[in-house]
């Protein structure tokens, strides 16, 4: 088991490299100079130029590259073009917002869409399984901020019951950091819940109809043993892939989410810097997310063993 | 089990509602501002922004400021003298200025803020081509010595928008012009809160106990800056539509300027109000190349301005009358230097002289590039309106999309349309920064150095020396006449109307003041 962790481990490095050049080579081929943004719009090319000196960005582009890469592999990310701050301290800053978004997502996500997977094999042509395959056909149809707007529109602003927007740190408030995250969550869920819950029903329909389910039943097990503790942990691989896999939808659904919420987490950053051409914030951001995907799927593969001893490392 | 469940849940419990009290009862009277931008760089010198400029407002003050009239005041000035020969400028600072930091404003500091910003600004830079020296006579008076007289000495330093001259300590505005300073002191009327600020998410500023306002009442940018809060904080929230919706739930109180076409919205929440707070407004314009074809040909520029109509532009982007005015004078209707364009420039285009004046100019049809900036939205409906009056003007028009971002990188390229080029684009000001030829940017002409477009003309740079130098106001406004008269003449750009662009307010917040920025002294809370 160690030796396939540590393999991962090492296999993470040639990842981040290619992540870093693509990402480093996209950002200086396309269009968008970041001394431009900052001199604002009454400066002249003059005043573009000596900024862009300052900046370092009238150097060659491999220069540029060869000074970048050598400091991220000594832990200097470098510093904002636009915050006066080092990009390790803005993410810093922004990272509690997106990890809770996230965490939360991914209960209300598991703890929506894997009961109703279940009772939709369960209860296979039923009006239960119509509604769930409904559900989920509809969440993956309908973007992230159509479902924020009508959620914001009902429960925020026709009822009252939660705020628009906004972000209050756990530390500051407990309850003003709850009721914050109850519409980004299940805004972003929603796709998640229409993925697992599907892919739930189809794993646990394909179980229900293995032998050592008669034969569970035979022995007069009730229903929920009987799906609980045979079908639902024989089906949980492909579920645990999917919510693997998911951890990019997540990413992508953070930047919108956060930016409709106003959200100050590591998604609005990235567009922040996106459209500023903050280029030292995208690159770190860009490695950060890839680093973040590599390890949760690294973890999900170590998860299969507590569910089907079958598998080895 | 349970027990230990209870007890924890209790405890959870009572952390949050004394958490939940306590920031509350600390604050006292908070305004929650949403500013049209993030508010990312907080040095105002550094970049022309609008959001840093209204930063600057917050913290720092000014020698001179404009009134709601735009008639330049003494602000942190005591009085001020000129010589007979009009060549020596005496300032002497008020009694009791401080920095936020406790140390005394001195002259010192304020001829260091005045070089910083006269080499990033462009009247800043005209300003200091005047200047043959300063003189600091004692910490609380000094001199501004120039090689000639200059007209617009207490202009420039009464400049109200981008880039404003604000006084920053000595070792702050010793900082290098192109690098941004590091130290939030000034001594303006609220104090930034590093600590609690964290970009991306809010701005705190809270007032300055020590802030020893003017007697007078506050008028425009002058007058008594009396803070009447205990807090401002600048939320960041990009999406216009969530601004919208956090004001009616009382979330926020107030918005800068939201987009036009949400202001019905806003018209019909009960508690919210909207406001004019920049009665002079803004202008649209747009800017042809000069230096690559055909609009190096005079001739080809004059019908590109001959197939315009202010009103095409006003309705597609602003869209209600009375957020708009046709407005044919470059220095802003209703201010000192307006003068209206002859005849029906820009008010009723003349198609038919246009394509003439092309074939006379030789124009082969090949396609002008116009860039259309699709990430600001008062910009986007811009370039369409413009491809369609050029192309019944007899052009071909190769309208090229892109996020406003890649609009500022492209428009620097001085290249042909081929090598990544262009030949138009749009943009628009604060009319503040646009009433007299020497802060209006799109008026220089010096070629190479001149803003994007680089027009070159020697005979319009002549006449804005003369406007620099002159300080009878009457001549001052010929000469303003004949500067937009050979801006036509050359057809250096367009001025393409005048809009406005109202706050909108919770019903509780009284006192914003009518100013060119939205400054947030004086406003009350209820």
């Amino acid at each position: 088991m160690l030796d396939f962790i540590a393999r991962r481990l090492i296999a993470i490095v040639p990842v981040l490299g290619v992540v870093a050049v693509f990402v480093f080579l996209m950002l200086r081929l396309t269009p968008g100079d970041p001394a431009a943004v900052i001199a604002g719009d009454n400066a002249t090319s003059d005043q573009i130029a000596d900024i862009r000196t300052k900046l370092g960005l009238d150097e060659p582009i491999w220069t540029q590259f060869a000074i970048w890469i050598s400091n991220v592999l000594q832990g200097n990310f470098g510093e904002s073009f636009f915050f006066k701050k080092t990009v390790a301290e803005l993410i810093a800053q922004r990272v509690e917002p997106t990890l809770a978004l996230a965490t939360c997502t991914l209960v209300f996500a598991v703890g929506i869409s894997v009961p109703i997977g279940v009772m939709a094999a369960y209860r296979q042509g039923s009006l239960i399984d119509k509604a769930v395959m409904g559900f989920s056909v509809l969440g993956f149809s309908v973007p992230g901020f159509v479902i924020g707007y009508c959620l914001i529109y009902v429960f925020a602003i026709e009822l009252g019951w939660l705020p628009v927007q906004g972000y209050v740190r756990i530390g500051v408030n407990f309850w003003q950091f709850a009721e914050r995250m109850v519409l980004p969550s299940l805004t972003l869920s929603v796709g998640f819940v229409a993925l697992i819950s599907r892919i739930t029903r189809a794993s646990v329909l394909e179980v229900l109809n293995e032998d050592y389910i008669r034969t569970a039943r035979a022995k007069g097990l009730s229903n929920r043993v009987v799906l609980m503790r045979h079908a639902l942990r024989n089906a949980a691989v492909p579920i645990l892939t999917v919510i693997g896999l998911g951890i990019a939808i997540l990413i992508g659904g953070a930047v919108v989410t956060e930016s409709v919420f106003g959200l100050p987490g590591l998604g609005r950053l990235t567009v922040e810097a996106v459209l500023s051409r903050d280029f030292p914030t995208i690159q770190t951001v860009i490695l950060l997310f890839s680093v973040v995907y590599v390890v949760v799927n690294l973890l999900i593969d170590i998860s299969y063993t507590l569910f089907d001893p079958r598998i080895r490392y | 089990m349970r027990k230990v469940l209870k007890r924890t849940l209790a405890a959870m419990v009572a952390g949050a509602i004394l958490s939940s009290a306590g920031p509350v009862l600390a604050q006292g009277k908070v305004v929650k501002f949403v500013q049209n931008g993030n508010l990312t760089i907080l040095d105002p010198i550094w970049t022309t922004a609008y959001v840093t400029r209204n930063h600057g407002y917050f913290i720092y003050d000014t020698l001179f400021a404009a009134d709601e009239n735009n008639v330049v005041k003494p602000q942190m000035v005591d009085k001020h003298e000129v010589s007979a020969d009009k060549t020596v400028w005496t300032f002497t600072l008020r009694d009791g200025l401080e920095w936020h930091d406790g140390k005394p404003v001195t002259s010192e500091d304020c001829i260091a803020s005045i070089k910083r910003w006269g080499a990033r600004d462009a009247m800043g830079q005209k300003l200091m081509d005047f200047v043959k020296e300063f003189k600091e006579v004692n910490p609380k008076t000094f001199q501004m010595v120039l090689k000639e007289p200059y007209g617009l000495v207490l202009d420039s330093l009464g400049k109200p928008s981008s880039q404003v001259p604000f006084m920053m300590p000595k070792r702050v505005a010793d900082t290098d012009p192109f690098k941004q300073i590091d130290s939030q002191i000034g001594s303006g009327p609220f104090v930034y809160m590093n600590a609690e600020s964290k970009p991306g998410e809010k701005h705190v500023y809270t007032k300055n106990a020590k802030y020893k306002p003017r007697a007078e009442p506050a008028s425009g940018l002058a007058g008594g800056k009396v803070v009447k809060v205990d807090r401002v904080e600048i939320i960041e929230m990009p999406d216009p539509q969530q601004q919208v919706n956090a004001i009616a739930a009382g979330e926020i109180d107030v918005i800068e300027q939201p987009p036009h076409d949400l202001i019905p919205l806003l018209k019909k929440e009960k508690g919210v109000a909207l406001y004019n707070w920049n009665p002079l407004g803004h202008q649209f314009i747009f800017r042809m190349n000069w230096l690559q074809p055909p609009f190096n040909n005079a001739k080809i520029r004059e019908a590109a301005l001959l197939s315009i109509r202010q009103e095409d532009y006003l309705k597609a982007t602003v869209g209600e009358p009375e957020f708009y005015k046709v407005c044919t004078a470059a220095f802003i209707c209703g201010t000192p230097n307006a003068v209206n364009a002859p005849g029906d420039l820009f008010v009723k285009p003349n198609f038919e002289k246009s394509k003439a004046l092309l074939k006379e100019a030789g124009y082969d049809g090949t396609p002008i590039v116009l860039l259309q900036s699709t990430t600001l939205p008062v910009l986007t409906n811009m370039a369409p309106v413009t491809k369609a009056l050029l192309e019944q003007g007899g052009f071909k028009v190769d309208m090229q999309s892109m996020d406003w971002q890649t609009v500022v990188t492209r428009r620097t390229n001085k290249g042909p349309v081929g090598q990544g080029g262009w030949n138009i684009f749009h943009t628009f000001s604060v009319a503040a920064d646009i009433l007299n030829p020497i802060s209006t940017s799109y008026m220089v002409a010096n070629g190479d150095k001149a803003w994007f477009g680089w027009p070159n003309d020697p005979e319009m740079e002549k006449l804005r020396d003369a406007y620099a130098k002159e300080t009878d106001p009457v001549k001052n406004k010929e000469l303003a006449a004949a500067v937009q008269a050979r801006a036509l003449q050359t057809a250096q750009y367009g001025w393409v109307g005048q809009w406005y662009g109202p706050g909108a307010m919770r019903s509780n917040i009284s006192g914003w003041l009518k100013a060119p920025v939205p400054v947030m002294w004086n406003i009350e809370k209820k």
